[in-house]
């Protein structure tokens, strides 16, 4: 019997990220000294399914690590143990570790076994020390959590099984491989009951064993290890050390079993947890970053909701009832059911629709998502600055396209470090300034027409105007004497190169620029904006489209092509009045548009297609604007606008400039989807040569 | 006894010549071979989406089911006279993979005709010989004689790698 048990492996994995997750978020709310009973039970929940998935699947390592996570969390649970900052600290530490260990298996590097090392010495010695502090305590522990003194130095096991044990797909090998993985393992087997070869069903248990375990481990262990068979056999586990003639106690040393307490002065020489825990995170994360990026693209699942598939069955029930109503209406059909044949027409479109809809909706997840990971953040962070912030979420239930809030997680931890970082101020600072001692960092969310909105608030010290501007000029960027309105200082933020460490302060970020964000962002169809009131602090703001898989488009055409022009970068269109038309050096024209002057884009110039005309007069302009330039595109026609499933260009080939991607029309000929901005840019680069047009791309 | 003991040679021949499949194509008189197990289908000519700013062997991008696959002329590619397309023009559809382990790609081939299968065995592909700067040689992956006919085994991942695609339209 051969089960493919990666593909539980996966599921396995994907619970204990999310167990591991609310392990979290649990932790961060809880205070010192007021355990919530139900928060605890949370946790303990959370780290024995993680334990018992582990163990099923040969995860010794981290089904013993959270095995000391889990009686720690145990002791807590019966109220033997105080939760401590530095328990909360711990925990925290250990959810670390188990992450990366779950991360290392599935990507098959090696684990950084020094550092879980330390977290688990801390856990022994938290455990341990309990036990010393407290000896009252210690045999409760034994009673409770199932754990021995470390006297005996084996077990027993005598291992019945029914005859029908197999056929509830237990493995006997698989056990006795795990048991081998506690200690030194030996087993004799009593074949007596074995049949002749001729009588014997090949699907029954017929032998028994006496297996002898040397090593320090705990008999709860052992039972796990045959917790599901327990039914299903006879079972004795004795200690070894009941007056055994085989026992020899010396010299039994035991390398696998990591379960006993380790020898507590390992941690003398470190730093307090809670700073080392907040460095290690943040190596962590930068080692992190470079690891992620080599890992091949995994394949990832999503969660739905039942009720968004329930709404999917219906429609498509709707549908069916609908074809085959036009089914019907075909058999035999004549002009005067032409009515019928509309009204079934608007039906499909309708349920067409909606099916749309409702499968897009599935890809939508909750923002929460991506903010879920910032109060963490928050937490170290400020510990590790020094600093009292508070971070407040609002709209978390605000809904985004997965892919979306994938791509847009780094940039938002980027932005929300830089407010921790650069925005908030030390306490002191703050009381000089008039402010409460803690800061407040906001992070909401919310939809507007197309689009959603995510904002960064911090009330901090603001963006420095002056420094900010000098900084520009001094690289040039600016010219000396050059006056900026507001909003263009603070742009210069997002220029490559513009370090913001030197603007502000001196500790830098991830090695993200901003530029870097803006670019992420923009790679997305989005922007992102800075607002900052000097002393009061700054708001970025970042606007995405809620899905990268559909967009509205107006069809426009240009001599024999089609293309596209996502809905909501067009301003409006208008027929060329020539006496609005001037021309710049006999260059390049510009339109007025009321008080604007729009430079005009001759779109078969940039695409260098064949138009049906070449004059401006009375030729068709589409006024669109694409990261914050206007521009009029000159067309020969506009066709129509439809909802168009947006298919990348780069599947099967690559980028190309000006173009944000393609699609399919009714007719199944591709059309091109136009990026604005890119057209933008392209026009621009046009008179200045190609060279830079490589730099730019 | 003669018939089977010929059928049981042919089989033992089979098997032991078996190597790979090339399907091979004409190309301006010359006979190319691409290893078939890349080969998704092949399609008569229909007229393409050009893209804009991109070289002109790149002839455009069509709809293969829902999919975008760019369509490369070959003859273009590699400097040849171009032709009328005829009835006998087809596109080959290829898998293309990436040498550095990324995703594979589907791109399409004009080619002025199919020609043929054939089994070449291991060996019988022999390295091409350096041109120097004439002929770039860096997509072939070698020549082989089958029947009579000279034909240029073209390594596609090579030929088709869209980095290189990417660089050249740059340049370009």
């Amino acid at each position: 019997m051969s089960i493919d048990m990666e593909q539980f492996k996966i599921t396995f994995v994907e619970e204990s990220l999310e167990g591991l997750d609310t392990m979290e978020s649990v932790l961060l709310d809880m205070h010192p000294g007021e355990a919530d009973a139900e928060a605890i039970d949370n946790i303990f929940r959370a780290a024995h399914s993680i334990k018992g998935g582990a163990a099923t699947f040969g995860l010794g390592d981290i089904a013993n690590f959270t095995h000391v996570v889990e009686t720690l969390l145990d002791e807590v649970r019966n109220g033997d143990r105080d939760i401590t900052q530095e328990a909360i600290v711990l925990f925290l530490s250990s959810v670390d570790c188990i992450r990366e260990m779950l991360s290392a298996d599935q990507n098959d590097e090696a684990i950084d076994q020094g550092r879980i090392e330390e977290v688990k010495a801390g856990l022994d010695k938290m455990l341990g020390s309990e036990q010393e502090s407290e000896p009252a305590s210690t045999e409760n522990n034994e009673t409770v959590s199932d754990i021995p003194s470390n006297q005996e130095n084996g077990w027993r096991v005598i291992f019945k099984p029914f005859p029908g044990m197999l056929r509830t797909g237990n493995d006997v090998v698989r056990m006795f491989r795990e048991l081998a993985e506690l200690g030194e393992f030996n087993a004799a087997v009593n074949a007596d009951s074995l049949p002749p070869l001729i009588d014997m069903d090949p699907e029954e248990a017929y032998l028994n064993w006496q297996i002898t375990l040397r090593g320090e481990i705990d008999k709860a262990q052992i039972s796990e290890i045959f917790e599901w068979v327990e039914d299903d056999c006879e079972l004795e586990i004795l200690p070894l050390a009941d007056g055994n003639a085989e026992t020899v106690a010396t010299g039994v040393t035991n390398n696998d079993s990591t379960e006993k307490n380790q020898p507590v002065d390992l941690q003398v020489a470190n730093p307090p947890p809670e700073r080392r825990a907040a460095e290690d995170r943040r190596q962590e994360g930068d080692r992190r970053q470079p690891a992620r990026k080599a890992s091949p693209p995994e394949s990832s699942s999503i969660r739905v909701g039942i009720d968004k598939i329930d709404d999917l069955i219906n429609m498509v029930g709707e549908l069916v009832i609908t074809q085959s109503m036009l089914g019907q209406l075909g058999g035999d059909f004549d002009m005067s059911r032409v009515e019928r044949l509309n009204d079934g027409l608007s039906e499909l479109e309708r349920n067409t629709r909606e099916l749309q809809e409702s499968v897009m909706r599935i890809r939508m997840l909750p923002i929460s998502f991506a903010f879920n990971r910032f109060p963490r953040m928050v937490h170290d962070l400020s510990a590790k600055l020094d600093k009292k912030i508070e971070l407040t979420m609002s709209g978390e239930q605000t809904e985004l396209d997965k892919t979306v809030m994938e791509k847009i997680g780094d940039p938002l931890v980027h932005l929300v470090r830089n407010s921790i970082d650069h925005g908030i101020e030390t306490p002191e600072a703050r009381k000089a300034a008039g402010k409460p001692e803690t800061g407040v960092v906001n992070l909401n969310a919310y939809h507007q027409g197309g689009n959603i909105i995510i904002e960064i608030t911090d009330d901090g010290a603001g963006l420095n105007h002056e420094k900010i501007l000098a900084k520009a000029i001094e690289r040039g960027l600016v010219g000396a004497n050059e006056e900026l309105p507001e909003e263009k200082v603070y742009e210069l933020l997002f220029e490559p190169g513009f370090s913001t460490a030197d603007v502000v302060s001196d500790v830098s970020g991830r090695g993200v620029g901003m530029d870097v964000v803006k670019r992420n962002i923009m790679a997305l169809g989005g922007g992102v904006d800075v607002k900052s009131v000097p002393g009061e602090g700054s708001t970025f703001t970042i606007r995405l489209p809620l899905t990268l898989a559909i967009l509205d488009g107006q069809l426009v055409r240009v001599g024999d092509n089609t293309y596209i022009i996502p809905l909501v970068s067009i301003v409006e269109s208008l027929l060329v009045d020539q006496k609005n038309v001037n021309e710049i050096a006999g260059k390049a024209e510009v339109y007025q548009l009321r008080s604007d002057y729009l430079p005009i884009i001759r779109l078969y110039e940039v695409f260098d297609v064949e138009p049906d005309r070449r004059s401006l007069d009375d030729g068709l302009l589409v006024v669109v604007e694409g990261d914050g330039k206007k521009g009029g595109l000159l067309v020969d026609e506009l066709l129509g606008q439809q909802q168009v499933v947006i298919k990348s260009l780069e599947t099967n080939f690559r980028r190309v400039e000006g173009l944000s991607g393609a699609t399919i029309l009714g007719d199944g000929t591709v059309a091109l989807i136009v990026d604005v901005a890119g057209v933008v840019r392209l026009s621009r680069d046009d008179g200045r040569g190609s060279n830079e047009q490589i730099v730019a791309a | 006894m003669d018939a089977a003991q010929n059928i049981a040679h042919e089989i033992q021949h089979d098997l032991e010549s078996d190597g790979d499949q090339f399907l091979t194509f004409i190309l301006a008189g010359e006979e190319y071979g691409v290893d078939i197990l890349r080969v998704q289908e092949i399609k008569g000519w229909d007229s393409v989406t050009p893209i804009p700013n991109t070289p002109e062997y790149i002839r455009g991008v069509i709809n293969l089911r829902g999919t975008i696959v760019p369509i490369i002329d070959l003859r273009r590619r590699f400097q040849l006279e171009a032709v009328e397309y005829g009835p006998m023009t087809v596109v080959i559809v290829l898998r293309v993979d990436d040498p550095d382990g990324g995703k594979s790609r589907v791109m399409g081939l004009v080619v002025d005709a199919v020609s043929d299968v054939y089994n070449v065995p291991e060996g019988a592909i022999k390295a091409a010989p350096d041109f120097g700067s004439v002929v770039d040689v860096n997509f072939v992956k070698g020549l082989a004689t089958l029947e009579d006919v000279m034909v240029i085994m073209l390594d596609i991942d090579r030929l088709l790698n869209a980095d290189e695609l990417s660089v050249v339209a740059k340049i370009a």
